[in-house]
């Protein structure tokens, strides 16, 4: 009950890629434009056909060019977000919903409500594209795709076209929405900490190829997978709760290892988060240092070292139930004698964690999958 | 005033935009979304109508209608009378000569349609049929517009071609501008300019009811 795809080709760019994703997953294909994350979503939804492919959902085969099957786009129930969201600019919000639905679908007007309510969007169903914002005119386009009641979910790119602040809130309402998806869907974006903050899984694309696929974190703290992304990405993310806003514009949370102070975080005490903390933001002591600036302390353990191949190593650091990374250099690890098992503190200055590596936590636990 | 003339014109102008209507949108949707090998010829042979003197158009067509020509001998065949020098044999040339009014400005329209919106419009599970009906045409619909009210007015207009076609029979042939032609010949100028100030009028409309029209289809979707 997943998507899997094959795809291969000389032209117009060299692909070889192929890579699956279960139902209700998310999975990320990153890469810098022009890598062919795009075109691989286009074989998906059948906009275009590689030299050779197989696009295969729930047993159904869309397109498998050894055997000479190729559905359609419009008989394939794929939803499709795009990157400036193509809405139909002579229909209301409500219309193009309705439009993406099946002709048999009974009372096609308050379904069309329905799903602009579970995007975040009631009340302007009766307006048309051009008096939408940008951020409204993507869940219209996300409504869109789900009337389509699709087997797959494609976005394209879609938090681009929107400002800082509105996609920080889209990540949000995308991680909620995500809790009513049993589909599998598939982001296309070059945004590593936007791949990160959404994605249960993520695939790096490089020249048409699959360079790295696995779950986010073995991803992000890859320094081969992310070579091509930039070695600087490498982050980890660590689950907290909010305990209170201070007046000093901090925000106090509840992680695993200890406190997590941290400039304001959007939501109310209690919210669910996870934040994205910089391995290279990270700085590691032996002994819990005092008289320093930096407000987060946390207490843990070397799981591991992970030698790259220039003057850095990752270190994994266990705290609590949880890893995070820093990347220090080598000389740095070798004069600490740094071992796995060793107890060491990690040191996270509150101002390095910007606002918009912070992301609303899924609803769904692991455990109800 | 020539009824008569005026009926005419009136009939071979609706007759040409009724046939070239689907050709318009079918040839300018074509034209508009393909790419291919020698598609500036195609282009050029459409254009071709609007820069060549319709005598010279007319004399080609006179030679390929004639009775002597394959074209001609299976109309004598088939309908039991010649092409040339009646209403049918018009309405062929009209629609011919109308061939880059009718398809350039609706292939403008399809043009404009970004193509992730045809694409949307597919992956919503639209067949291309529905796809034209609920999504192209609503938008392309100024263009095609555009091209209707050109191929008429112009049809309405057109006097060399029929000239040339033996445009001359009372009822079959002779329309409206020839009628002009032939009351200016006679010396009746005041018959004439009745007629012309008709001709004026009729074209006018057409075209100031056509932009206040697209000028609402415009507001709707903006």
């Amino acid at each position: 009950m997943a998507l899997e795809v094959m795809a291969r080709a000389q032209a117009p760019i060299p692909l070889e890629a192929s890579f699956r994703a279960a139902p209700g997953e998310l999975l990320a294909l990153v890469g810098h434009s022009g890598s062919g994350k795009t075109t691989l979503l286009r074989t998906i939804a059948g906009l275009w056909r590689p030299e050779a492919a197989r696009v295969a959902v729930d047993g159904e085969v869309w397109l498998d060019t050894a055997a000479g099957v190729n559905l359609p786009p419009h008989r394939r129930h794929v939803g499709v977000v795009f990157q400036n969201y193509a809405l139909f600019p002579h229909m209301t919000a409500a219309q193009n919903v309705i439009a993406a639905m099946d002709r048999g679908v009974r009372n096609a007007r308050a379904e069309a409500e329905r799903l602009l309510a579970l995007v975040n969007l009631p009340g302007l169903a009766d307006r048309k594209p051009a008096q939408l914002s940008g951020g409204q005119q993507q869940r219209v386009a996300v409504a869109r795709a789900l009337a389509r009641r699709p087997q797959a979910l494609l976005l394209d790119e879609p938090f681009s076209a929107v400002d800082r602040a509105t996609r920080e809130r889209l990540y949000d309402e995308i991680v909620a929405l995500r809790a009513h998806l049993k589909m599998p869907v598939v982001l296309v974006t070059h945004d590593v900490n936007e791949a990160q903050l959404l994605a249960d899984r993520m695939a790096v694309i490089e020249k048409g190829c699959v360079v790295r696929e696995g779950s986010t974190a073995e991803v992000m703290a890859d320094p081969d997978a992310l070579r091509a992304m930039g070695i600087r990405e490498i982050a980890a993310m660590l689950p907290a709760i909010i305990v209170e806003h201070g007046d000093d514009g901090l925000t106090r949370l509840d992680a695993a290892a200890g406190p997590l102070i941290l400039p304001a975080v959007d939501g109310l005490p209690g919210t669910r988060v996870r934040v994205r903390i910089m391995a290279h933001d990270v700085i590691l002591a032996r002994s819990r240092p005092e008289g320093l600036s930096a407000q987060n302390i946390l207490a843990g353990k070397v799981a591991g070292i992970v030698p790259g191949t220039g003057p850095g190593v990752i270190v994994h650091v266990r705290v609590g139930d949880e890893e995070i990374l820093a990347r220090i250099t080598r000389r740095a690890a070798d004069q600490l004698r740094l071992q796995p098992g060793d107890a060491v503190h990690a040191i996270v200055k509150s101002m390095s964690v910007a606002r918009d590596h912070v992301a609303f936590a899924p609803v769904r636990s692991k455990a109800a999958q | 005033m020539d009824w008569i003339a005026l009926f005419l014109s009136l009939r071979l102008a609706g007759w040409t935009v009724a046939i070239l209507l689907p050709v318009s949108v079918l040839a300018g949707r074509w034209l508009a979304y393909r790419q291919f090998r020698g598609k500036g010829l195609v282009e050029a042979v459409v254009m071709l109508p609007l820069v060549l003197p319709p005598t010279v158009f007319g004399f080609y067509l006179l030679l390929a209608f004639g009775r002597n020509s394959p074209i001609g001998a299976f109309w004598q065949v088939t309908f039991g009378h010649q092409l040339v020098f009646t209403f049918e044999g018009l309405l062929v040339a009209s629609v011919i000569f109308n061939l880059s009014f009718a398809i350039q400005p609706a292939q403008r329209g399809f043009e404009a349609i970004p193509v992730e919106v045809r694409e949307a419009a597919s992956c919503s599970g639209m067949s291309p049929m529905r796809s034209l009906w609920r999504v192209e045409l609503p938008l392309a619909w100024p263009g095609v517009l555009t091209a209707m009210v050109l191929t008429f007015a112009h049809t309405l207009g057109e006097f060399g071609i029929i000239l040339m076609m033996g445009g001359s029979i009372p009822g079959e042939t002779k329309t409206i501008a020839i009628a002009i032609y032939d009351r200016v010949q006679g010396f009746d100028m005041a018959g004439a300019g009745i007629m012309s100030a008709t001709l004026v009028a009729i074209s006018l409309f057409t075209i100031a009811a056509t932009y206040m029209l697209s000028a609402r289809v415009g507001r709707r979707l903006s």
